[in-house]
């Protein structure tokens, strides 16, 4: 599945380039729709790096990042912190709630562990309610507002910061481990890969990319109440991990467009009316699920393999034939 | 649907659990009470989950779309009794639609999904199914909550000195009677086998002429329909009515009853589903502390616990992982 | 008179991997024939190949009737009984669950169907409830051969019946089989590495290697043919 190095990095540059112009010919609303982008492209990378790398399937990552958003939020109003340096710690929190979860996880395994997850999910928003003394509760916490392109300027140096992370950690041994893990635990297990190790140390990761996708996503509200980490949240994450495609850190940026910004464009293409929104919306996914059921990287694998495939082919191409006795 | 109880534990549990409860019940009329209203949440819990674990046990597939096709159907329900057709009547209508809607959804929108991807694309079509139908309840219907009327009058039956109320001793009935009559069907009857041996062994299955693509369909449908009897259910309820996101938190419930209960058990299902209605009711009752926003995490908690204890759930096989 | 089954340059693939390469043979009614050849040259692919399983082209007839792209479901339907290698019983479900399996797709009593079955195999009578997979190797391969009988088929395909199975019960299984033969008339397609089994039990013979027949022709020519004693029969 890899294309040729020199044109994954054009590739990459130029897509690179792209978001980074982009902000000059959008209007200040949709600088701001372009930093929510980015807080999709980092949560989905970092549920990538748990589902789609290490094969771990969690659909609660909207409570990691509830975790990373709640701190920074507390951090500036409660305790006056200045924004960017309660990136590393909500990163720090998040890195510490996964491996909390990460170790239990040891011993569940793939739908258990899908629906252990989603529990937590689900679980984050209504403790936050709950305990509403620290988290201001059902009203929440406010937080210093900033212009459209101050948002989107954050969201995607992070989202760049932690993209450049992840493809590291996923080149090198770490990375070669959770595939390693993801495909065969046993194989794994017995080529002295620490599966304990590694399955842990996935979440952790994974939580704290996810921590800092929230941190992002609180300062875009510029609020911050359980409402916004509802379920809704770490069901769109998955979509957008899927419809990407998981173990790619490719479609990372096609689910992150894809979640955000088509329910935008559909409610603003004046032809429908808001309502029917979710209805379009929600045909679209299936229709991709149909379509490309291992999403946006599959379409790319396709792109790229389908030249050699032709030029297979065409190349002589006569089976041996056996001679029988 | 044996029960599979491999771990001694399982039925100490429940028995202690069942002792809790009588002992109870017997000693306080408050106990009682709660306990019966909180076993009518929970047989509304355990009709979803055993929807749940019908479509999971054929497929492997988590139907995230179980609760918007059951809000969907009662929504149709409404708008019979609103025709002036009689309650039953409309609710024999409702399941027969809701039949057809789940065979209809599964061929539509999940067997393409099926064809060439993973259970994780199948399980994303279902959260488009979810997202889709919850969204045209409005376009349909507008978004006004509606009151939706229950099957059983609102009096109090007086068991043993306590006043029950009948709607609550109703939805137990009507919930355990759907569930009986779904496992006569499968225990009992040709297609009840046929649809068994699809879901444990379709290429097996297919060999003695089993057509396992229509096994899955009607499972699909009858998951659906079993959904519409607990949306029914639940619908007349003061805390719930009758509104697009009726399900949404009951769906959460089921869930945990059917991870509680063991994925591939539908009588796990039941248990964890009736178990965790009625100790929730209690808890919030008894324990001052237990707001209502902590139910949820509660019975989050109770299922994580039973999950370290036997990680594949109360009546769930371990299954033989293959190397 | 035309043959029951008629396989015509018939090629499967796996995806890109090519399994049989143009695959000619017939069963005739009531006729015993027997796939032989090492691992790997085909023989279970034919089969799959009969039942639908497996992408395949050229023509296939059974009974006269060309089949053109038939799933599984449907070639049982049509009279063919499949016993999958592994055997394909339902672990899961009771000896009496499986047997009723076999005849799912028939209407009417099975009291007669029932009575056949258990003249063969009089043990199953007793253990009904039983969970099919619990029973041992041997009696889960002659369940599988019963709910076969159950579904009255014209044609018994068989998968390696005598794999991991101790010498007297593979010689049992095979009695069954000519039994099934002399008194139904069942004709009856037998995929076997065990050459000596098959060649005592089979009209006629084709030897597989590498997807295509080597050789073919009546099981009496076959054990004294030089080649075949020497790879397949061991002497």
């Amino acid at each position: 599945m890899r294309a040729p190095t020199a044109l994954r990095f054009t590739v990459v540059g130029a897509v690179a380039l792209a978001i980074a112009l982009m902000p000059f010919v959008l209007s200040d609303y949709n600088r701001s729709q372009g930093a929510r982008v980015a807080v999709f492209f980092i949560a989905i990378l970092g549920l990538n790096i748990v589902t789609g790398y290490t094969g771990q399937i969690s659909i609660g990552h909207g409570a990691f990042m509830a975790l990373g958003g709640y701190t920074t939020a507390i951090l500036t109003h409660s305790h006056g912190w200045s924004t960017l340096p309660t990136l590393p710690v909500a990163a720090a929190v998040g890195f510490g709630a996964g491996i909390v979860v990460g170790l239990p996880a040891l011993r569940f395994h793939g739908v258990y562990l899908a629906l252990t997850t989603f529990a937590v999910a689900l679980a984050v928003p209504q403790l936050a309610t709950n305990y509403s003394h620290f988290t201001g509760g059902v009203e929440g916490l406010p937080l210093p507002s900033h212009t459209g392109i101050w948002l989107y300027g954050l969201g995607w140096s992070v989202a760049a910061v932690m993209f450049v992370l992840s493809w590291l950690l996923l080149r090198g041994r770490t990375g070669r481990a959770f595939r390693a893990v993801r495909d065969s635990e046993v194989a794994a297990a017995s080529s002295g890969v620490s599966l304990a190790v590694h399955k842990t140390l996935a979440f952790g990761v994974s939580a704290a990319i996810a921590a800092v996708a929230g941190s992002v996503y609180v300062l875009v509200n510029a609020f911050v109440n359980p409402d916004i980490f509802g379920l809704t949240l770490s069901l769109y994450i998955l979509i957008g991990a899927v419809v990407g495609g998981l173990g790619s850190l490719w479609g990372v940026l096609v689910g992150a467009c894809f979640v955000q910004l088509l329910p935008i464009g559909i409610s603003n293409s004046h032809t429908v009316s808001a309502q029917s929104v979710p209805v379009i919306f929600g045909a679209m996914v299936i229709l991709v699920m149909a379509l490309l059921p291992r999403g946006a990287a599959e379409a790319l694998f396709w792109a790229t393999e389908l030249p050699k495939r032709i030029r297979r082919v065409h190349s002589s191409s006569t089976p041996q034939r056996l001679e029988a006795q | 649907m044996r029960m599979r109880a491999t771990a001694a534990i399982v039925p100490l549990l429940l028995a202690g659990c069942g002792v809790f409860l009588l002992v109870g019940s017997l000693e306080s009329a408050l106990f009682a009470q709660l306990t019966v209203s909180g076993l009518a949440n929970g047989g509304i819990y355990a009709s979803l989950a055993v929807a749940l674990v019908l479509i999971y046990r054929a497929t492997q597939v988590i139907n995230f779309a179980q609760g918007a096709l059951a809000t969907f159907a009662t929504y149709v329900a409404w708008q019979f009794i609103a025709w002036n057709m009689t309650y039953w009547l409309a609710f024999s209508l409702t399941l027969g639609c809701a039949f057809v809607g789940g065979i209809v959804v599964e061929r539509v929108a999940i067997r393409p999904a099926g064809r060439r991807g993973s259970v994780l694309s199948i399980v994303i079509a279902s959260i488009g199914v979810l997202i889709l139908v919850e969204g045209s309840i409005p376009l349909i219907w507008g978004t006004d909550v509606r009151f939706f009327p229950s099957a059983f009058p609102a009096r109090t039956i007086h068991v043993g000195g306590v006043a029950f109320q009948l709607q609550d001793l109703g939805t137990i009935g009507v919930s355990i009677a759907a569930v009986v009559l779904l496992w006569i069907l499968f225990r009992f009857t040709k297609l009840g086998l046929a649809m068994r041996a699809a879901a444990f062994r379709p290429e097996a299955a297919r060999l003695v002429g089993v057509r396992v693509g229509w096994m899955l369909s009607i499972g699909w449908g009858l998951a659906s329909a079993l959904g519409a009897v607990a949306g029914m259910m639940a619908a007349p309820s003061p805390s719930v009515l009758l509104q697009p996101s009726m399900m949404d938190g009951i769906l959460i419930y089921a869930f945990a009853a059917a991870v509680l209960g063991g994925l591939e058990s539908p009588a796990g299902a039941v248990v964890g589903g009736l178990a965790i209605g009625a100790l929730l009711n209690l808890l919030g009752s008894y324990v001052g502390w237990v707001t209502p926003q902590l139910l949820l995490p509660a019975a989050f908690l109770l299922m994580l616990t039973v999950l370290l204890v036997k990680p594949s759930g109360l009546f769930g096989r371990t299954s033989v992982r293959r190397v | 008179m035309a043959p029951l089954l008629a396989l015509h340059d018939v090629e499967a693939r796996y995806g890109p991997v090519r399994a049989l390469h143009g695959v000619s043979l017939t069963v005739g009614e009531g006729e015993v024939v027997a796939i032989l050849g090492a691992n790997g040259a085909g023989k279970t692919t034919t089969l799959r190949a009969v039942s639908g399983m497996v992408r395949r082209s050229g023509r296939i007839e059974l009974a006269g009737r060309l089949l053109n792209g038939e799933g599984p479901e449907d070639v049982a339907r049509l009279g063919v009984a499949h016993v999958p290698e592994g055997r394909g019983t339902f672990s899961e479900l009771t000896v009496w669950e499986n047997l009723r399996l076999g005849a799912i797709t028939r209407r009417g009593s099975l009291d007669e169907d029932m009575r056949r079955v258990l003249s063969f195999f009089p043990w199953l009578g007793h253990r009904r409830s039983q969970q099919a997979g619990t029973l041992s190797g041997g009696e889960q391969q002659m369940l599988a051969l019963a709910r076969a009988m159950m579904q009255r088929p014209r044609l018994l395909m068989v998968d390696e019946p005598s794999l991991g199975l101790a010498p007297l019960v593979v010689a049992e299984i095979f009695r069954i089989l000519r039994d099934l033969n002399e008194h139904e008339g069942t004709a009856v397609l037998l995929v076997e590495q065990n050459a000596r089994n098959s060649l005592s039990v089979a009209h006629r013979a084709y030897v597989l290697e590498t997807g295509r027949v080597a050789f073919s022709g009546p099981s009496e020519e076959l054990m004294r043919h030089e080649a075949i004693r020497r790879s397949y029969l061991g002497y």
